[in-house]
């Protein structure tokens, strides 16, 4: 068994990977009913967690697996549960809505080719390291180089918690 | 990696869901004779000797039952709920190793199906993911009951992972190291960690507590309320599967919490038995302790179940929000400040 | 209003203490008595094997009783299925023929009897009407069955068995 093989595997795990995710995109936006739409979309961020493994980055994987199947899409999922969900209740979009929605797609389109246009020339990524993805390099990668971003981004969560409970209690006072 | 290897990982695998299953259906058999013990009864004793063979009657009985999918409810996801309640509860016990390397005949076998350097995180996703088996089967079965079940279960199981993570967050503090491998290597003999960390082990308990919906947290499933939960609509072997999936995840979560907290396959003397009976035979004593450990957690399990009342469902929020996670949050503080004045002062 | 007896105790509603607030000790104590309970003796009686003892007037199923000599005391009067408030006794009387002395006590007999055990409130009043001493409650608790029919005894599950057995 060489490297190649290996490398085929790979590939065509990728490619029929690749297709489920795209496959249970186009099922979120599809689908008629919102949960079923949100179990595509549990499904697909499912496919992005093997795509992480396959790319050896366990860590992440595993934290977009607890993180985005395990929670955020559990609380998306707990409040579609509480909606009412009826028929007659889907409000109906006035034109200038359904344009601007067109509008802002097409738009998105043609900055997509234009920037699919410039990749075709660069050259594939090559991992200098291919163990990056393992925690440890990774803690070490975030708290050395960094470590600012990281500590921003932490205050910005932060400061988001603070809004809600500030939010949340805001409420009480005045009812 | 040679074929005899793969033939052992494979051995190994099948040998590890079968003991999950047989402890799971046992559990039903000790649950019940446990709490007719605790309430001064005798249990189950018709079945077998000491009623042994309840739990295939009970099985077998599960089988045999009418398999009902409501008109309104949404036949797949209906399938779908218990299959993957039982799935999620199984894949746990991937990352648990139950002993250390064993020799038989020759080859050294890893008494552990894989040893992934994010062994708790793949614990913690796993059992992030449970939540869905019971979300999914409340929300299809079009029942009122059980989609109150569903969303009680979904936030309590969010609720109590964050206090759950953040007692782990400090023992991982110490041991420096996600894979569940090496934090168990780490406890060898009587180093265990539950003597460093008390209170992330009792943060940890009364999570575990929670995740698993066992009493005092059994709110999802809670009868006086809730008729069922989130099975109220559920019959047959589906039922079974939900039920099977609460004792499996039992059994999972009492073998993690021995393996993170009581030492693992660690026990005094450990050396001098690897040292007078050779590398076949300790790892196997190895085994049993931690087997022994498990099962002393899963009867503790069953003690408090049939000894505290139920929580209150704003009670139950409450301890999860403003004590546990605060206390968490404190136990970590309180970690680092202790560990880094001992590397300070050169421990 | 002032309490006449002066037994009444005024209870006050403290505040939890800082121990009673962490909850801790009390599981730890309420554990400890289910402890306790876990290695007491199990108050069960296994029915089948393990019968409790019977109070003396205990009434269960009905036996039809004979004399000394082994003969059926019943002659038929239908005094016990009058008496009977649930209905649950019946009968048909038949007249002894010759040669059947040894077999019935009286001129008429019972030639068939039946209760009714679904019926039967086991009030006893059966007993008290009969004027031959016949009927009574002495058995023991009626065992179940499955269908319906099953609970109507006759008389090969109610007359006492023969003496020289």
């Amino acid at each position: 068994m060489g490297q190649g093989y290996f490398v085929n595997i790979n590939m065509s795990t990728f490619y029929f990977i690749a297709f489920l995710s795209i496959f249970f995109s186009i099922l979120v936006i599809t689908a008629k009913n919102p949960v079923h739409s949100i179990l595509y979309l549990i499904l697909t961020f499912f496919t992005f967690t093997i795509h992480y493994i396959l790319m050896n980055a366990q860590f992440l994987a595993i934290v977009n697996f607890i993180v985005y199947m395990g929670a955020i899409l559990v609380l998306f999922l707990y409040t579609l549960m509480l909606i009412n969900l009826n028929k007659d209740s889907e409000p109906v979009k006035p034109f200038m809505v359904k344009f601007a929605g067109v509008f802002g797609g097409g738009i998105l389109m043609v900055a997509l080719a234009a920037s699919l246009k410039s990749i075709g020339a660069s050259n594939p990524v090559i991992l200098q390291n291919p163990d990056l993805g393992l925690v440890k390099n990774l803690g070490k990668v975030l708290f050395n180089e960094f470590l600012l971003p990281f500590e921003i981004s932490s205050v910005l969560l932060l400061s988001a918690m603070v809004g809600a409970v500030l939010l949340a209690t805001k409420d009480t006072k005045t009812a | 990696m040679g074929l005899v290897d793969i033939a052992f990982k494979f051995g190994l695998i099948l040998i590890i869901f079968l003991i999950s299953l047989v402890v799971a259906m046992y559990s039903t058999y000790a649950e019940r004779k446990i709490a007719a013990f605790f309430q001064d009864r005798i249990g189950p004793n018709r079945a077998g000797p000491f009623g042994l063979l309840q739990p295939l009657a009970d099985g077998a009985k599960m089988f045999l039952k009418e398999e009902i999918i409501p008109t309104n409810a949404t036949p797949f996801l209906f399938i779908v709920g218990p299959s993957l309640a039982i799935l999620t509860a199984c894949i746990g016990s991937a990352v648990i190793p139950w002993g250390q390397q064993i020799t038989i005949g020759g080859h050294i076998v890893d008494l552990q199906v894989t040893d992934i350097n994010v062994g708790v995180l793949y614990i913690f996703g796993v059992v992030s993911l449970g939540v869905y088996g019971v979300m999914i089967g409340g929300w299809a079965s079009n029942n009122k009951y059980s989609l109150l079940g569903a969303i009680r279960a979904a936030s309590q199981n969010i609720s109590y992972e964050i206090s759950m993570g953040l007692s782990i967050i400090a023992l991982l503090m110490l041991t420096g190291t996600l894979s569940l491998r090496e934090i168990a290597e780490q406890q060898h003999g009587w180093n265990w960690n539950i003597l460093r960390q008390p209170l992330g082990f009792l943060i940890f308990i009364v999570c575990a507590f929670a995740e698993t919906n066992r009493t005092p947290f059994d709110l999802p499933e809670c009868e006086t309320e809730l008729v069922g939960g989130y099975h109220t609509e559920y019959s047959s072997m589906k039922l079974g599967f939900y039920l099977f999936a609460e004792y499996i995840n039992m059994f999972i979560s009492s073998a993690v919490m021995a393996t993170l907290y009581w030492g693992g396959y660690n026990y005094p003397g450990m050396d001098w038995m690897l040292a007078h009976t050779g590398p076949t035979i300790a790892p196997i004593i190895g085994v049993v302790v931690l087997f022994a450990k498990t099962f002393l957690f899963i009867f503790f399990f069953m003690w408090v179940r049939w000894t505290i009342p139920r929580f209150r469902y704003d009670q139950l929020m409450d301890l999860g929000w403003k004590i546990l996670i605060p206390l968490a949050i404190a136990n970590i503080v309180l970690t680092g400040i202790v560990s880094a004045t001992l590397t300070h002062f050169g421990y | 209003m002032e309490s006449l007896s002066n037994k009444r105790k005024v209870l006050e509603v403290k505040p939890l203490n800082f121990l009673e607030r962490a909850y801790l000790p009390a599981i730890a104590g309420g554990l400890i008595t289910t402890m306790k309970h876990f290695f007491r003796k199990p108050v069960t009686i296994s029915y089948p094997e393990e019968k409790r003892e019977f109070s003396e007037n205990f009434r269960g199923m009905h036996s039809l009783k004979r004399d000394e000599d082994g003969k059926e005391r019943c002659t038929a009067c239908g005094l016990c299925a009058l008496s009977c408030p649930a209905e649950a006794i019946t009968m048909t009387a038949a007249e002894r023929q010759k040669g059947e002395e040894h077999l019935y006590r009286e001129e008429k007999y019972a030639a068939v009897y039946e209760i009714n055990m679904l019926r039967c409130i086991f009030c006893g009043l059966c007993e008290e009407a009969c004027p031959k001493e016949a009927i009574y409650l002495d058995g023991d608790i009626v065992p179940a069955d499955y269908l319906r029919k099953d609970f109507i005894y006759g008389k090969d599950k109610l007359v006492e068995a023969p003496l020289n057995q």
